[in-house]
């Protein structure tokens, strides 16, 4: 029984929590995807990069406060810096949608245009991202480390091993649900959370019965920037922010959104966890907590480990690949075309 | 025509110059390199100016080029193959086996959870029986000697017969993914070869066993006319005809190897390009264009729409993976680490539509115009930043500024691709 229960505890601590965190983070990133699909009908390649610059003015406005003296205690610093990542990268997005994107949309110009199109967008960040911060790792998590020590869960419990929950893990989780809980309210009962909606079902229909389509694509750029900016700065608490891995976590995003159904919102959640507790599944060495799990005879010797860490895109790649097979709407049936 | 040919000059006009202001080694080094860059910028055009499609993962088969000049030419490593390459290649097999038996048995047996229980089965199994067989052995080839070898080591032939085994992986690569991505929506090829560009580095970087991974696999041998230049610069005649040059013959024998590169690669290029006018002229370059200008007019005249959108992508994919061997071919080295998706994806990308998609000629002179901009920032940009921060008071803020120089190329390249598709989306020599 005690084995067992250090098993679960193992499994918690190194595959569950950290799944979890990864897989919130994820879901926001594809959110903003699939939103930008849904309306504007086109793959954002941008959206890594617009996840980079929301994140580099957070650290920013952090390191600003920070100089100041402001903190919030056992709070990351970061999350009062986060209205102003937000505004700032809003405020970029318009603009972008401004001065390129919308050109294009007025030409009614093929989707793979606007992907080309996104992709010098995403180049234009890029640099910008990387001349004001640098392309070195920043971490600027500050505040209290963790909400349970692994120490302190031995104590307390007595068992073996020890479950650490990260403060950033448990942030990033309830943000999460925070901002999901608040994005559903949103599209399901606010005005313009449902002319969002029907442009998206059929954008000629909505044209028809008066929807204005520049507020609509508006709202969705403000909203995608928002997303974005929040899954960039969990994502950057959690671990740290380096503009290469935010360009390298497009793949995943992708695959949760595609996994999901390009264009659903249900469909993004889902999907980022499946990629997220799919990765840690796989590239996780099952060693210790099959010891405690197996029979003495049967324990491995093994690491156990079905995938090295360093092919973690793989995973990904194969969920991606493997729904394009069978199911190319996705779980929740996203738009086909 | 006249423009066209005025286009052509221009250029050389800037290579003449960076020769005579810079020197001639930097002037045809960049062309090499343009030069390389136009194969495969022929590549991408080949998919998007003549298909509409959408490929993001060169790097991926420029690599897999590379990976074929070290099996082909890289000199052999007889203790490495015989602890584990034998053990690799059947891994690798079974491997291949399982995938095999798993798509026979989802042709072959009726829908149902049974055949999903079958495919499982044999996937799982066949992973496992696959990793059994394959670490001992990877193991084995990378505890040979790790310093200096570690690797199942080439065959040891010329590096001109790498270059179309490069091209052949390229294809098979493209076949698989072209196989799964294409026939369903645009964007899913995109973001498709984008991972699998990344899955491909990331095997080089961690497979030690293949080429020696980022410990990097040196001197690969030089294909068949280029000499070395100590070579020459022993030999009497060589000295004597660059001393009737007034020449040193240091610089001398590094300007005639790359001289020799660069008509190597050229013939390569007029090749390319004599077979591609070829194609793109016959009823078959017409119908490709038909399909890619309206898809549903040209499967209702009975054109296989997804069949040929396949073919084209093998092709191009396969003159990317060509043109990737030669680069690792004149490099000489495998460096995985040096494989990033701006400089071998996305340039080549610019190149081909700020040269004018769906123009081979366009393609060339996009490669070469892109190319010389691209490597003369990375000499030139520097100084020019030192130039513009000058007047500053030393500080935080001019070490920033003159470090991020190149980073400006990035943003450089995005604001004129921008441009380019806002205000010349034909390109500078547009499609006829």
């Amino acid at each position: 029984m005690m084995d067992f229960l250090n098993g679960l505890i193992t499994f918690l601590n190194f595959v569950f929590v950290p799944g979890l965190a990864y897989g919130s983070q994820l879901a926001l990133g594809a959110l903003g995807v699939t939103l930008i699909y849904g309306i504007l009908r086109f793959s954002n390649f941008a959206h890594g990069d617009t996840m980079a610059f929301g994140t580099m003015v957070t650290i920013l406005f952090t390191w600003w406060f920070q100089s100041m003296g402001i903190t919030l205690g056992v709070l990351p610093t970061a999350l009062l810096a986060l209205p102003f990542g937000i505004a700032a990268t809003a405020a970029f997005v318009l603009a972008t949608d401004k001065v390129i994107y919308q050109f294009y949309r007025r030409k009614k110009a093929a989707p793979t245009i606007l992907v080309i199109v996104s992709l010098g967008v995403m180049f234009v960040t890029n640099g910008i991202v990387r001349l004001i911060i640098g392309v070195d790792d920043q971490n600027f998590a500050d505040g209290g480390r963790f909400v349970i020590s692994a120490g302190d869960f031995k104590t307390m419990t007595g068992l073996a091993e020890g479950l650490a929950i990260k403060s950033t893990q448990a942030i990033t989780v309830i943000t999460a649900l925070l901002v999901v809980a608040f994005l559903f309210w949103f599209l399901q009962k606010t005005r313009t959370g449902k002319s969002m909606r029907a442009f998206s079902d059929n954008e000629d229909l909505a044209l028809l019965s008066g929807i204005n389509p520049d507020r609509v694509v508006q709202v969705t750029w403000i909203l995608a920037a928002a997303l974005a900016t929040i899954a960039g700065v969990l994502y950057g608490l959690d671990k740290s922010f380096k503009p290469y891995t935010y360009y390298l976590l497009l793949l995943p995003i992708f695959a949760s959104a595609i996994v999901g159904g390009l264009g659903s919102p249900i469909g993004a959640i889902a999907g980022g966890y499946v990629i997220a507790f799919s990765e840690v599944t796989v590239t996780y060495a099952w060693k210790k907590v099959l010891g405690y799990w197996l029979p003495e005879n049967l324990a491995p010797d093994s690491l156990v480990q079905l995938l090295s860490t360093d092919y973690k895109f793989a995973v990904s790649f194969t969920i991606l690949i493997i729904v394009l097979l069978f199911l190319p709407t996705g779980l929740f049936k996203g738009k086909s075309v | 025509m006249t423009r066209n040919v005025a286009l052509f000059a221009g250029l050389a006009v800037l290579f003449i110059l960076t020769g005579q202001f810079q020197s001639w080694n930097l002037s045809l080094s960049i062309l090499n390199m343009g030069l390389l860059s136009a194969v495969m910028a022929m590549g991408v055009n080949m998919q998007w100016g003549y298909a509409g499609l959408f490929n993001t993962g060169i790097m991926g088969f420029s690599a897999l080029g590379g990976v074929a000049v070290v099996l082909v030419s890289a000199k052999a490593v007889p203790a490495g193959w015989a602890a584990g390459g034998p053990g690799i290649v059947l891994a690798l097999a079974v491997g291949a086996a399982a995938i095999g038996l798993a798509i026979v048995l989802h042709l072959r047996m009726a829908p149902g959870r049974t055949r999903s229980l079958a495919m499982l089965a044999v996937l799982i199994g066949g992973f496992f029986l696959y990793r059994a067989l394959f670490d001992p052995a990877a193991l084995a080839v990378e505890s040979n000697s790790p310093e200096n070898a570690g690797n199942i080591g080439g065959l040891g032939l010329p590096s001109l017969l790498a270059w179309p085994v490069g091209g052949a992986l390229a294809a098979l690569a493209a076949w698989a993914i072209g196989k799964i991505a294409l026939g369903l929506r645009s964007d899913y090829l995109a973001i498709a070869t984008l991972g699998i560009a990344e899955i491909i580095v990331a095997v080089l970087r961690n497979e030690d066993w293949i080429a020696r991974g980022v410990k990097n696999l040196t001197g690969l041998p030089r294909p068949f006319p280029v000499p070395y230049e100590v070579d020459l610069q022993q030999a009497p005649a060589f000295l004597s005809w660059a001393a009737g040059w007034g020449m040193d013959p240091v610089t001398a024998s590094s300007i005639v190897v790359k001289l020799i590169y660069a008509a190597l690669f050229a013939s390569v290029l007029g090749v390319v390009i004599w077979l591609s006018e070829r194609a793109l002229n016959s009823p078959w370059g017409r119908m490709m264009r038909a399909i890619r200008d309206n898809e549903v007019s040209a499967a209702a005249m009975g054109k296989n729409v997804t069949r040929r959108h396949l073919q084209i992508f093998i092709l191009g994919s396969a003159v990317v993976g060509l043109a990737g061997a030669m680069m690792t071919s004149m490099e000489g080295q495998l460096t995985p680490g040096t494989y990033n998706p701006l400089r071998f994806t996305f340039l080549i990308w610019v190149m081909v539509i700020v040269g004018g998609s769906g123009n081979n000629w366009g393609s060339i002179l996009g490669a070469l115009l892109i190319g010389w901009l691209w490597l003369i920032v990375e000499t030139v940009g520097p100084g020019i930043m030192g130039a513009v921060t000058a007047g500053m008071a030393d500080g935080p803020l001019k070490a920033h500024l003159v470090d991020s120089a190149q980073h400006m190329r990035l943003l450089t390249l995005g604001v004129i691709l921008l441009l380019v598709l806002r205000f010349s989306p034909r390109g500078l020599i547009p499609e006829k």
